[in-house]
């Protein structure tokens, strides 16, 4: 059912059960105007909700209804006991068909002009009676008027909730009509019992009796009524209530009704009778707790209690701190449940403010389908993540901006059908609607395929509006143009219409978005559509965070945006480089920026960075202001210790970890930007609770919050966002995520390799993929040495060779080389190159392949012609051993080294011409029987052949069938391929990747460069098999 | 009951003042302003807020911002021998720990005794000050809390 239609059922069943005690004081006092006005307003909310939500027989009740309660509010009509029935009548209508519409999802068939009729009766201020006859007229037509009569008697007896009224009724006895089918009435609670489960409570008193004599009533239908009662049982059977409940009953049963007023009653009754039975059985099981489970708390309340338990968490943090300290004491298993007990209470209590955000959402279907007729557009929406959940409150702040961004993209964005087939676009336009959780925050994105922002219209409204000269205008980028449609009263909507362009909006949604702590982006490419990315905090009190110190002080980055943690040390693999005095970590293939936290926060840097030899040193920053005297020892002490490093990195690459000399990179990701954070210590991750900052301290965007540990102290809690803005990347990050946006589009076809750009005395730039080098360095040429004819060098303890690129290259005395070093295990091999350019993401397209030794073919790079550069070539030539010596040897080839034809043969599926360029040698060299395939198709004709092979190392991300489903099909069914070891190869190794390799039967799942892993793990897959 | 007639009465005409120490100068804080007097308490630092915010601390569950008056007064720092001690004041519903260098005695000062302050004063000095008690020995500058905190730029 309809989120919105659920939600109105349990508030008007709410708002009904609360109504209900008050109606027996309207019994007392008919007059009240406090009752009168509550009743009226009830009323009154149905009746506009259900224009809304599309439920006609209510909304028709209720207006009705209204008509009159509006008559009595205003002191028009007196509410005589006639019309206190009346009240009582309508509103057990409308709790009977809100109760179908609970049961059914709809309303029930049927109609409510009997009600109707005498509540414009009453309107009029006459009394109608249910045998169709104003009051003063004689009843005394009776029954055999009521034959005929239908209509009256019908509405009487659906109207659920007769009991109660009827009860009274009874007491008041005003009209002789009533007492004629009091009898009736008597099965009306069984009925509203099964409808309405909000009346419980009335009803259950009520049940006592009422439920046990109708039960008799159907039993015997026909002992105690009379002829004259037949037909009014039988036109039960047709009235509108019982319609959609019993549909199919309705479909036998009324048959022999409407013709059937003469046919004896036991026919019709006999099935109908049976049949609210099990329905009664079941009912109370499935409808009954839909109401009772939702409680309305006070939203204070909920406040106070998210306080105390923050304030709890707080106090058991502390003693868990002290219990740490003991060590084991007879507290520990006590203190260790009553952490559990608050941890379960925190999520409990945190739980209870959490709304999905498909409730801010529910209404926004139909405003689009309103606005695609209103404006004859095609619109479809899609949305994604309606089970985010978030804060209530922040959610009620994000409702109307919402509303107000989706609208906006279907009534600015998307074009009119003929605009976008005349654009080359689908008909129908699209706005998508994400939400989900990304670095602590809820990231909520509106995008639309429309015609996008018209940077044009937008520079117009700038300088008429007088926000920017038009030089100003001339010289700004897209980005701060685009900025200024959240002005206010900015409007590029050429005519206001219905819809929006009232130059309300964007500034409102803004204010907005930034009241609750959220941010809001757009991105926008005129002709392709918007996006605008709001960024909303969970603005939960308590969040996990992760305590590192720098500079000597403590600080806590929330957990959510730390995606992992690693520990680098001055040498070894895991290392810091710089390019440019920027420092950069390599993070798998991925080459990460890295931000100094004490740089960034001007604290004085722990210690240096930086190795001998690297391309360019990071500076100490010594801040000599003054500070407290712990400060200044810490200061020097650094200094010190970098003095000390230096030195060390010279005389040995003995790496002693005890010495603390390791720095830690808190890797963080904030929308889609990873970078990392240098710190100099990593602490335990701790429950805080985000306590803001004192209004002076707003602006230090660095941080999102302060709290108190465990220990008592206060810390500051830092933003990543913050960091992330302060290091400047911020239109990076949209770069990225565009990129990466593409990449998704073309990432079969085109995949992004990191490549160094270096030149080696010709002019023709040389690349090579950046994952294949270990490391750069400066080697000075009065280093090198020579043994046997070979340039070496000292590096690291070991002696290096250093091979010259080519001859052009020349190593003048007391000059600086840079060099890159390739590593494998303990052997290295560097190469002289004139100078390191640069490094780029690019898609490589080997367009020009070359005879060349040492060059794999040239591709456009940059838009410059760069010879791609064969490693291996070099490789080989420096070392005939290279990569021979592993102990991990592959399977076979070690032993039988001489035996061609026990090689291991080994399928290689890669659609990238580069890779299978570079690990056929590759693997060649490590012993294998490597045959090279572009695509999986060709690998599955080969299968069909009959060729076979010992395993099979296949890409992931391919054009036209990808590794997944190529391992399916090898794997599948009785192929004779089906039992050769997989084994996956990909730049993203997710562990939901891996989990999917292994799932479609890859043995092992390697990342694409790293190619010591794909050796051990090949070897180690053929051990196995 | 004309004791307390009296007391009344001087009440009303006189107010009562904690005097602090801050250089060399004695300052008085109206002492209904004043919540607490704290020894010299550990403060965590916070990175790149302006300079005469010393830190901040933890008041019995509440984060208190510490404020180095000194600093607000433009004055040179205490040397690292010197202990300081803290007065905390409420201001916008948020807590401040003034650091100053030490506290001294609650004073009772008749309203008559108060004068506006005298042109040639310091315009920093003058524009934190509210006014000027004449004590027998020295003067007494009457701080304006909120007009301190206020003028520390964000």
């Amino acid at each position: 059912m309809d989120d919105l239609i659920v939600e109105f059922i349990t508030e008007t069943n709410e708002s009904l059960e609360e109504l209900d005690m008050d109606l027996v004081n309207l019994e007392k006092n008919p007059n009240d105007a406090d009752l009168l006005g509550k009743i009226f307003r009830l009323v009154h909310t149905i009746k506009g909700t259900c224009g809304f939500l599309s439920l006609p027989r209510l909304e028709k009740v209720a207006h009705h209804a209204e008509n009159v309660l509006g008559k009595f509010r205003d002191g028009v009509l007196d509410v005589i006991p006639d019309y206190v029935t009346l009240i009582f009548e309508s509103i057990d209508q409308i709790k009977y068909i809100v109760g179908e519409i609970e049961e059914t999802g709809s309303e029930p068939d049927g109609d409510d002009s009997g009600l109707i009729a005498k509540l414009d009766a009453a309107h009029e201020g006459k009394v109608l009676l249910d045998d169709g006859t104003y009051k003063g007229d004689a009843p005394s037509e009776a029954s055999a008027e009521k034959k005929t009569k239908a209509a009256p008697t019908q509405e009487r007896n659906v109207a659920p909730g007769d009991a109660t009224e009827d009860e009274l009724e009874a007491a008041f006895a005003n009209t002789p009509g009533m007492d004629g089918i009091a009898n009736p009435s008597d099965d009306a609670p069984k009925q509203e019992r099964n409808v309405a489960p909000g009346d419980a409570t009335e009803d259950e008193l009520e049940a006592a009796f009422a439920n046990a004599p109708g039960m008799d009533g159907i039993a015997n239908p026909s002992d105690s009524d009379s002829a004259d009662d037949a037909p009014a049982k039988q036109e039960r059977n047709v009235a509108p209530g019982d319609a959609t409940e019993d549909e199919l009953e309705a479909a036998f049963a009324n048959a022999p009704g409407m013709d059937g007023i003469a046919p004896p009653s036991d026919t019709p009754s006999a099935p109908k009778k049976k049949e609210p039975k099990p329905e009664q059985d079941k009912k109370p099981a499935t409808s009954k707790p839909k109401t009772t489970q939702t409680l309305r708390v006070n939203v204070d309340v909920l406040e106070e209690l998210m306080t105390m338990v923050s304030e709890l968490v707080l106090t058991r943090n502390q003693l868990l701190q002290i219990l740490r300290a003991q060590g084991e004491t007879e507290f520990s298993t006590p203190l260790q449940r009553l952490s559990h007990v608050v941890s379960d209470l925190q999520e409990g209590v945190m739980k209870t403010r959490m709304q999905p955000v498909g409730n801010a959402w529910s209404k926004l279907p139909r405003i689009i389908r309103d606005l695609s007729l209103d404006l004859d557009k095609k619109i479809e929406l899609v949305m994604t993540g309606n089970e985010t959940e978030l804060d209530r409150q922040v959610l009620e702040m994000i409702k109307d901006p919402l509303t107000h961004m989706v609208r906006n993209s279907g009534d600015h964005g998307i074009e009119i059908p003929a605009d976008r087939i005349a654009a080359g676009k689908p008909e129908t336009g699209t706005i998508r609607l994400d939400a989900f959780h990304e670095g602590g925050h809820i990231i909520i994105r509106i995008s639309d395929d429309g015609k996008g922002l018209s940077i044009d219209k937008i520079k117009e409204k700038i300088f008429q509006n007088g926000l920017a000269t038009q030089e100003e205008i001339d010289e700004m980028p897209m980005q701060q143009i685009h900025q200024f449609i959240f002005a206010a009263g900015f409007s590029t909507a050429a005519a206001v219409t219905s819809v929006s362009g009232r130059g309300v909006g964007m500034d409102v949604v803004r204010t907005n978005i930034e009241k609750i702590g959220g941010a809001i982006e757009l991105k926008s490419e005129e002709g392709k559509g918007s996006t605008f990315t709001i960024k909303i905090p969970l603005t939960l009190a308590i969040v996990s965070a992760l305590v590192v110190e720098a500079g000597g002080e403590r600080f806590a980055i929330p957990q959510l945006a730390v995606r992992e943690l690693v520990m680098v040390s001055e040498h070894g693999d895991n290392r810091v480089e710089y390019i440019k005095g920027a420092p950069i970590f390599r993070l798998r293939d991925r080459l990460l920026p890295l931000v100094s936290l004490s740089n960034l926060l001007g604290l004085s840097e722990k210690k240096i960075l930086q190795q001998e030899g690297v391309i360019e040193k990071a500076e100490v920053d010594v801040k000599t202001e003054a500070k407290g005297e712990t400060d200044s020892e810490k200061t020097a002490q650094s200094v010190e210790e970098a003095e000390a490093d230096s030195q060390e990195t010279k005389a040995s690459s003995s790496d002693d970890p005890r010495e603390n000399n390791n720095l830690y990179l808190v890797i963080t990701e904030v929308g889609g930007y990873e970078f990392g954070i240098i710190v100099d210590r990593v602490f335990d991750t701790e429950e805080i609770v985000v306590k803001p900052v004192a209004e002076m301290l707003k602006g230090l965007t660095l941080f999102s919050g302060n709290t108190i540990l465990g220990d008592g102290s206060v810390i500051m809690i830092l933003d990543p966002n913050g960091i992330a803005n302060a290091t400047g990347n911020v239109a990076s990050t949209e770069d990225l995520n565009a990129m990466q946006g593409q990449d998704e589009h073309t990432s079969t076809s085109q995949k992004k390799t990191s490549l160094l750009l270096f030149t080696t005395g010709d002019k023709t730039p040389k690349a090579v993929p950046l994952a294949l080098v270990a490391r750069l360095e400066n080697i000075k040429t009065k280093d090198i040495e020579y043994s046997s004819g070979q340039m070496t060098v000292q590096y690291r303890g070991a002696l290096m060779p250093l091979i010259p690129f080519n001859s052009s290259i020349t190593i003048e005395d007391d000059s600086d080389k840079p060099v890159l070093v390739f590593a494998d295990k303990d052997q290295s091999l560097g190469i002289i190159v004139e100078e390191i350019v640069d490094i780029m993401e690019e898609h490589l397209d080997i367009q020009l392949s070359t005879q060349t030794s040492g060059l794999l073919g040239s591709a456009i790079i940059n838009g410059i012609a760069t010879d791609i550069v064969d490693i291996n070539h070099f490789l080989r030539n420096a070392n005939h051993d290279w990569f021979k010596d592993h102990d991990d040897t592959p399977y076979n080839s070690a032993t039988d080294g001489g035996n061609e034809a026990a090689k291991t043969r080994l399928l290689l599926v890669d659609d990238s011409a580069f890779f299978r360029n570079m690990l056929t040698p590759l693997l060649s060299m490590a012993g294998y029987d490597v045959t090279s395939l572009e695509a999986p198709s060709e690998a599955l004709k080969m299968c069909e052949d009959g060729v076979f092979f010992d395993v099979i190392v296949s890409d992931i991300e391919m054009p036209d069938m990808n590794g997944f489903e190529f391992a399916q099909q090898v794997k599948q069914g009785d192929g004779k391929w089906a039992n050769i070891p997989m084994i996956a190869l990909s730049s993203h190794a997710t562990p939901q990747d891996i989990e999917r390799g292994m799932q479609v039967g890859f043995t092992d799942y390697v990342a694409k460069f790293d190619k010591d892993t794909l050796l051990s793990a090949l070897s180690q897959t053929l051990t196995k098999n | 009951m004309a004791d307390v007639e009296e007391d009344e009465a001087l009440r009303r005409l006189s107010e009562d003042f904690l005097t602090i120490n801050v250089g060399n100068q004695m300052f008085g804080i109206p002492v209904l302003q004043v919540q607490d007097v704290l020894r010299e308490q550990p403060v965590t630092r916070i990175p790149l807020a302006s300079s005469e915010v010393a830190g901040s601390l933890n008041l019995r569950g509440r984060i208190v911002t510490a404020i180095d008056v000194r600093r607000c007064l433009s004055m040179s720092d205490r040397d690292e021998c010197q202990s300081s001690m803290s007065v905390v004041v409420e201001h916008n519903e948020e807590l401040f720990s003034l650091v100053i260098d030490n506290v001294g005695e609650v004073l009772r000062l008749k309203k008559n005794d108060f004068e506006k302050n005298p042109g040639t004063l310091d315009p920093a000095w003058r524009d934190i000050s509210t006014g000027i008690f004449q004590l027998e020995e020295n003067l007494l500058i009457i701080m304006d809390v909120s007009k301190l905190l206020e003028n520390i730029k964000v």
